[in-house]
Formats: structure tokens, C-alpha cells, sequence
């Protein structure tokens, strides 16, 4: 009996790291992808050739063209470097911004935190997307007002986790000895308090990728994000779709683009928590 | 001979809005004298650990005055107080929780040493000087917290508090985590430390074990839902206890 339980918890150890190996790859293999898209193009991206518009996969266009005979594929690796990194920027700015006003928050206690609190909330309250998209009709459509417009509704989510994280944090003993060895406020905060919670904000954040790369494109469908010729999977998706029934490869190719790198991000967010968890790791 | 440490009034008021107020500490005062070991005794909730929160201003006090080798430390704030933390050092009652999880113990120890402006390579040395001091091997500065016993981390706690050579040295239940042996055994160090460092190491022992205040101790004061209800050498205390909750206090025991 007991050695069948230790050999299924060493199997389910190893496929926790398998998964973080192979779901790391994944997404770094996307991003340095995205990086150098430029130079992966099969054709130029922006050339229009209306003698072969509309023309569906073929051995010479993987994934056809769309209605100026521009190559689909070509467009879709371009594209990945709008998407992938205005998204990156966008989660790691909110998990800066984020976590900066949850530490300050949870250290200091008192009538800022009472504030910065209350603010979070009332942007928590708004219904996300909605938001958004006022703040992005406001400011005007392009790529960079959709990312002013998506930090805005999504730092609270991260002020709350950090403040709690905080909070627990300040009160142990060892917070205490580190004050008694005389370090500063920012020694603290920097040195103690940051190393023990960004575990679970950098889980947070990672997961978030998926879901951001959605709203982006999301945003970007609705016409708000970014604005042609540059190629992005949601504008793309957006202004095709009239032409869904007829020459369905033109929406979905970035759609199916869309898919896979939300999943990508999605399955190593959820197999770096299952890797931070002590009791998946044990000592 | 100037005390080290002088408490007056000091008092520690709790209050809750829509609560009655809370006297955790009432007016407590008592000084400590350089080289003596002062024992602070007391069931649970009878305001040890808060009073001596506030004497480490951990905690602000609502009332009362801290002197510590003669300087006024009640109200100090920022870098005053850090200086402070110079003179003034605690060994905590949780070993393994009063280092930092994501640290090596060489850090926790050598944090204070490259606060005051030591080199790396100083602090290191000295690190390791401290922790033989303490019983332990050079190698344990590489280690981390929840990969030593908690005796081991007693050790290293009390390697830690004494890295600043302070001339105030806190014990908040240092011993009350440990098992009897390695309690005896931290004791046994401190006591080496005692006689070793004379009259520039003075100690404030906060414990409940009215038998380990007996066998350390110089002096010891008897604290009740916040005050001091008996004080004395503690032969005296616990052979002829005045105080009807230390004669509880004994009876339990015995």
C-alpha cells in the first residue's frame, strides 16, 4: 500500500515540473517569436495584391489572404508582436502599480490606506469591460489608450492582494527582528516584505496574461485598440468578420492565434501556482 | 550606579471604538542594572509581552516614560530609534518564525552589522565568530531557517541579538518553545554570556516558568492583569511570597 502512494506523489511532482518546462518553453518560444516576427514573415505583411485577395490556404499562402491580398500568415506572426507585447506591458504594469499601492497600503494602515482603499473599490465596482471602454471612448481609439484604459480597471485586483499578503507579513516575529537590527522603512519593505509576496502576485499576474490578451483584442475588436494597418489579432478578427461566412480562414487565423497563446499563458500560470504551492513541492 | 534600563508609569491602554478601553500594561515601573538579570513573571495575558513590546517600541505606549542608559526613548522615531536598536536587542519566543523564511540565518544575523555600515566580507567573518560564540558551526550562516532545529535556531536568534554588542538583552520567552534539555542548554549560554560580558550585558528575562526565573535570575517582579504585583530576589519571592496571585502562582507548581 505505502508504496503506491509515494510513487503516485513522485509522478505527480515530476509532471508539475514537466509542465513548467514545457509550458515555460511554450511561452518563451512565443515571446522571442513576437520579438523577432519581422524577420519570420514568409511575405511582407503590409503588401496589397488585389489580383489574389480572398484566396483560401494554399501551399503558397499557409492561411490565405485577406480581402487586399495581403498574406494572412505573414500578418498573424506580425501581429503577435502588438498582441503579446502590449498585453506583457500592460500585466506588468499593472502588477506594479498594483502591488506598489498594496504595500503602501498594508505598511502604513491609517487614513491612506482607508483612501487608496475606497478608490480601489469604487473601480472594482464598475462592470471591467464597460469601464474600459468609456475610458478608451474618452481618450480616444489606439493601442495606447487601450492599455491606459485596461490598467485602470484591473490594478485594484492587485492593490488587494498585496495589501493582504502585506499585512500578514508585518506581523510576524522575524518582521520584527528585521526592525530590531535597525533596517530602514525601504530596507524593509524591499529586502522583507516584496520577496515574501510576490509569489502569489507573480501567479496572479501570470495568469492575468491570458485574460488581458483577451480584453486587448476584446477592445481592439471593438475598434478602440489598435487602429489599421498594423496588424493585431482583434482589429484583425474585427474587421474581417463581415467576411466570416464567405472566407472564414480571415477571422480565424488570429482568432485561433488568440487561442493558443491565452492558452499557452494560461496553462503556465496555472502550473506556476501549482509549483509555488509547498504542499505540491515539498521540502 | 546609573540603571539601564528605568521604567516609569509606563501603561498600555487598548481601545476600540464601540469597546470598553483595555489596561493591557497599568503603570508599571522598575529599573534594570547594568550586569543584572531582571526576571519578569506572569500567566499568560498578564501584559509580559506588551510591556516589553513597548521597552522595544514595537508598540507605542499611551503612557509613561523609557529610559534606556539614560536617554528619554518613549516618543524617538526614524533613524533616533534605530540607534537605539544599538544598545537594545531581543531574542523572540518563536525561533524558527522570528527569521526571515526566504533568508539564510548568516542574513538575519549579519542584517544589523551591514546596517551600521560594515563591509561584506567584515560581516561575514564576524557572522561566523558570533555563531561559534553560540555553539554553532561557520557553515550554519548558510542555512535556512526551517532547515535547523529550533534549539539550533534559538542559537542563532541569540547570535543575532548579540551581533551589535547591545548592552540590554531582551529574552521574551526565549526558552518556552524548546524542549526542557535545550532549554537548559540555552540557559547554560546565556549564563556563559552573563559571566563572560560582566556588567556590559544586562538581561530582561520575560518567562511563566517560575523555576527557570529561580535558577537565572538576580531579581524577579511578579506581573498581574498589568501590574507589578510583587517584586523581589526570587528565593525570597517564592519562599515567602507576599502577594496572594504569586502564592497561587507557586502552589501550582509545587
Amino acid at each position: 500500500m505505502r508504496e503506491v502512494t509515494i510513487r503516485k506523489q513522485r509522478i505527480k511532482k515530476d509532471s508539475v515540473k514537466f509542465r513548467l518546462i514545457l509550458f515555460g518553453t511554450l511561452a518563451v518560444l512565443l515571446i522571442v517569436c513576437s520579438f523577432f516576427s519581422e524577420y519570420l514573415t514568409p511575405c511582407d505583411p503590409y503588401l496589397q495584391d488585389l489580383s489574389i485577395a480572398k484566396q483560401p490556404p494554399d501551399a503558397e499562402h499557409l492561411l490565405g489572404t485577406d480581402r487586399y491580398g495581403r498574406d494572412m500568415l505573414s500578418r498573424v506572426i506580425v501581429g503577435s508582436r502588438t498582441s503579446i507585447f502590449s498585453t506583457l506591458l500592460l500585466v506588468a504594469i499593472i502588477t506594479a502599480l498594483g502591488t506598489a499601492v498594496g504595500v503602501v497600503c498594508g505598511w502604513n494602515g491609517k487614513a491612506l490606506d482607508t483612501v487608496l482603499m475606497r478608490i480601489s473599490d469604487l473601480f472594482l465596482a464598475f462592470p471591467g469591460l464597460v469601464f474600459a471602454l468609456a475610458v478608451a471612448g474618452v481618450l480616444g481609439g489606439g493601442l495606447q489608450n487601450a492599455i491606459i484604459a485596461l490598467a485602470a480597471i484591473s490594478w485594484p485586483k492587485y492593490a488587494r492582494l498585496a495589501r493582504s499578503q502585506t499585512l500578514a507579513q508585518k506581523e510576524t516575529a522575524w518582521m520584527k527582528a528585521a526592525k530590531l537590527s535597525g533596517s530602514s522603512t525601504v530596507k524593509l519593505i524591499f529586502k522583507h516584505i516584496l520577496p515574501n509576496i510576490i509569489g502569489p502576485i507573480l501567479v496572479t499576474s501570470m495568469l492575468d496574461i491570458g485574460t488581458m490578451m483577451m480584453e486587448l483584442a476584446a477592445l481592439s475588436f471593438l475598434g478602440l485598440g489598435a487602429k489599421p494597418p498594423i496588424a493585431e489579432w482583434g482589429s484583425m478578427m474585427s474587421d474581417t468578420r463581415s467576411l466570416m461566412t464567405t472566407s472564414p480562414w480571415i477571422t480565424f487565423s488570429p482568432g485561433i492565434a488568440i487561442f493558443i497563446s491565452v492558452m499557452i499563458f494560461n496553462l503556465l500560470g496555472d502550473t506556476i501556482r501549482d509549483y509555488a504551492d509547498p504542499k505540491s513541492r515539498g521540502r | 550606579m546609573e540603571p539601564i534600563l528605568k521604567v516609569e508609569n509606563l501603561t498600555k491602554v487598548f481601545s476600540r471604538s464601540g469597546q470598553e478601553d483595555f489596561t493591557a500594561v497599568n503603570s508599571i515601573r522598575f529599573s534594570l542594572n547594568p550586569g543584572e538579570c531582571l526576571g519578569i513573571i506572569g500567566e499568560s495575558g498578564s501584559g509580559k509581552t506588551t510591556a516589553v513590546n513597548m521597552i522595544t517600541r514595537l508598540l507605542d505606549a499611551t503612557e509613561g516614560s523609557i529610559l534606556l542608559d539614560g536617554e528619554e526613548i518613549t516618543h524617538l522615531k526614524g533613524r533616533e530609534l534605530r540607534k537605539v536598536y544599538r544598545k537594545m536587542q531581543m531574542v523572540f519566543q518563536t525561533p524558527t518564525d522570528s527569521f526571515d523564511p526566504r533568508r539564510t540565518l548568516g542574513d538575519g544575523i549579519g542584517e544589523s552589522l551591514r546596517n551600521i555600515g560594515m563591509s561584506r566580507k567584515e560581516t561575514r567573518e564576524e557572522v561566523e565568530r558570533l555563531l561559534g560564540k553560540c555553539g554553532l558551526p561557520a557553515d550554519f550562516a548558510d542555512r535556512y531557517p526551517h532547515q535547523v532545529s529550533g534549539g539550533q535556531c534559538q542559537r542563532a536568534a541569540i547570535a543575532r541579538a548579540l551581533a551589535v554588542k547591545p548592552r540590554l538583552l531582551i529574552c521574551d520567552e526565549a526558552t518556552s518553545a524548546l524542549d526542557v534539555t535545550v532549554q537548559k542548554e540555552i540557559l547554560e549560554l546565556l549564563n556563559e554570556l552573563r559571566s563572560q560580558q560582566g556588567n556590559s550585558l544586562s538581561i530582561l528575562f520575560i518567562c511563566h516558568d517560575i523555576s527557570l526565573v529561580q535558577q537565572f535570575c538576580d531579581r524577579v517582579l511578579v506581573m498581574y492583569h498589568g501590574s507589578i504585583v510583587e517584586e523581589g530576589v526570587p528565593d525570597d519571592v517564592i519562599g515567602h511570597p507576599q502577594n496572594e496571585y504569586t502564592q497561587r502562582l507557586i502552589d501550582s507548581i509545587l
